[in-house]
């Protein structure tokens, strides 16, 4: 009774992930599952594999092993175009951003899918390709301003400080109004205020209902926000369960120790 | 001084093939960072392949219209067969496979055409309308007009259609185009339909001026890439400005030096442009965040 409610509402669910690169196992025999609206973060130090999890998870990456299915159906090694259309999205560690585009283009495309129409009709400006444009448009602004850049939106992307365009790949991310968004590092490189403002923004998207599966170093917030936390070490799962569990729990506390050992200690 | 009118109309003449040429270029580099070696033989497509259907008894539009499409088809198979596959490889090795399907497209013609020298009539008759002191060919109006045409609907095409700006999202940025749900590999098909279209285009509109063979490719692609380069690879206005200035370079070139330096032209071009303003005319320095 309790299994078969369980796989209801599961939206992600992960089972015995893994990829190679040569002879390293960068991810090896992962599974996981996310239900809708629910904060699950995955950590791990430096090189664990969190991000080229996340690759596979949205089809950057064919998993070498393992089966990932999203509403129930699977998707496994499905294209990234074709995740987006069943309400994946996400962003990433290092910025993917069409720099020589305006910030408000950015926000925009993110709408994509939604303005879909024939080519015929945009070219004859037809109401119904015109009123697209002008939802997206309108649908971008908004979220612009959700995320603090409403000031910003005419300005070329390329010219934004890092933690706007973090900003700006979130707003770009919910445009397409996922079921799942996959947040890779999105506090990184942000100040305390600036990580606090992405703290708000991430639990008010899962409030409204988005599952947010988050890799994220900074700790407290990690701690604050999270549902349920999976840790990754050198590929595998050590541990996993809600943030009480997971931070007294051994493995975890050695792998950490251990990590900070190696590099001495530099990202307390 | 009508000596210099007439340089010009030959310049503006051969600069419009150029100039779809360049655009051709543009278009498959801003989709997939690929300079297409391959883009003169598109020309040479389009002008063997309507010259073969017309000398076969169909009329000159239709002809004209059947090459453009079996052009733009393999184009889409050669993205398809040698492109695609290698996808992820270096871009130099793409390139090196362009050039490959460049000497294999050659080859075909050839065996499935002739090595003959090649032409059809041209639309508007023969008869050179005068202008102050020099002539120009109808034939010449209906190449500069059909490259002013494929610039306008291609600059109609990018900014005003859905489809239009994936193909410009592709080319900022690839992977954020896929997560926002654009089908790149689509985007690729039709940039090499749309390219290869563009080239044949080219080679039905000069043909009857500057006649066609299998081998013809080569110069159209050499003088293409040197404008497209000129203008700023990349650049679709820089393609359209670029053509038009090698063809001008060429023809004034061939009148007042020697027509022996005419080829040598478009490779000074290449060369200055290296030097002097490796972004071209209009195009931008990169500036990759890092
Ligand atoms: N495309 C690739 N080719 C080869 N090795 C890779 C590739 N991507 C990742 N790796 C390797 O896989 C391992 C895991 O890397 P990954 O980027 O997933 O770590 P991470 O947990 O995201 O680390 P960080 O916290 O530093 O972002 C590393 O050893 C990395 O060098
Ligand atoms: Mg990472």
């Amino acid at each position: 009774m309790t299994a078969s409610r369980d796989t209801q509402t599961t939206l992600l669910s992960v089972e015995g992930l893994g990829i190679s690169f040569g002879g390293l196992k960068a991810v090896n025999d992962v599974s996981f599952a996310v239900k809708p609206g629910e904060i699950v973060s995955v950590i791990g130090p430096n090189g664990a594999g969190k991000t080229t999890l996340f690759n596979m998870i949205s089809g950057v990456y064919q998993p070498g092993a393992g089966r990932i299915s999203l509403s129930g159906e699977e998707v496994t090694g499905m294209e990234p175009h074709l995740l987006a259309r069943r309400g994946m999205s996400r962003t990433f560690q290092n910025l993917q951003i069409f720099q020589s585009m305006s910030v408000l283009e950015n926000a925009i495309s993110g709408f994509h899918l939604q303005e879909r129409g024939s080519v015929l009709a945009d070219l004859l400006s037809l109401p119904g390709s015109r009123r697209r444009a002008k939802a997206a448009e309108e649908g971008a602004r908004k979220l612009l301003a959700r995320v603090r850049l409403a000031e910003a939106a005419d300005r070329e992307a390329g010219n934004l400080s890092y933690g706007s365009l973090k900003r700006l790949e979130i707003a770009r991310a919910m445009a397409s109004q996922p079921k799942i968004l996959l947040l890779d590092e999105p506090a990184a490189g942000c100040n305390a205020v600036e990580t606090e403002e992405i703290d708000h923004l991430i639990a008010e998207i899962a409030a409204s209902g988005v599952a947010i599966l988050l890799v994220e170093h900074d700790m407290k917030m990690v701690m604050r926000i999270s549902n349920h936390i999976v840790v990754l070490d050198h590929g595998e799962k050590i541990a996993e369960g809600d943030p009480a569990t997971v931070s007294r729990d051994p493995a975890v506390i050695a792998a950490y120790l251990g990590a900070e050992a190696q590099t001495g200690g530099d990202h307390a | 001084m009508s000596e210099l009118l007439q340089f010009l109309f030959s310049g503006v003449t051969v600069g419009a093939v150029y100039a779809l040429v360049a655009l051709g270029f543009t278009i498959i580099y801003n989709a997939s960072d690929v300079v297409n070696f391959a883009q003169g033989e598109f020309v040479m497509l389009g002008g063997m392949i309507t010259w073969f259907a017309h000398q076969a008894g169909i009329p000159l539009p239709i002809a004209a219209f059947l090459a453009i499409s079996i052009t733009a088809a393999i184009g889409v198979a050669m993205n398809k067969l040698a492109i695609e596959p290698a996808r992820g490889a270096p871009i130099v090795s793409l390139i090196i496979i362009t050039i490959g399907a460049s000497i294999f497209l050659q080859g075909a013609a050839q065996l499935v055409f002739d090595k003959q020298i090649h032409d059809f009539p041209a639309f508007s008759g023969n008869t050179p309308i005068r202008v102050g002191g020099a002539t120009i060919l109808p034939q010449s109006l209906w190449v500069i007009g059909g490259a002013l045409a494929v610039f306008v609907g291609l600059w109609i095409f990018f900014t005003r259609t859905l489809l239009g700006r994936a193909v410009l999202a592709t080319s900022n940025n690839r992977l954020a185009a896929q997560l926002v749900g654009i089908n790149t590999n689509f985007v690729m098909t039709l940039s090499f339909a749309l390219s290869a279209g563009i080239g044949a285009l080219a080679g039905v509109l000069a043909t009857p001026i500057t006649l066609t063979a299998y081998n013809v490719g080569i110069a159209f692609a050499l003088k293409g890439f040197a404008g497209a380069m000129l203008g700023g690879m990349g650049n679709p206005k820089g393609a359209l400005v670029g053509g038009f200035l090698i063809g001008l370079i060429e023809a004034l070139t061939a009148g007042y030096l020697s027509s022996q330096y005419k080829d040598a032209a478009a490779f000074v071009v290449i060369l200055l442009v290296l030097f002097v303003r490796p972004q071209g005319l209009f195009g931008r320095k990169s500036t990759d965040r890092v």
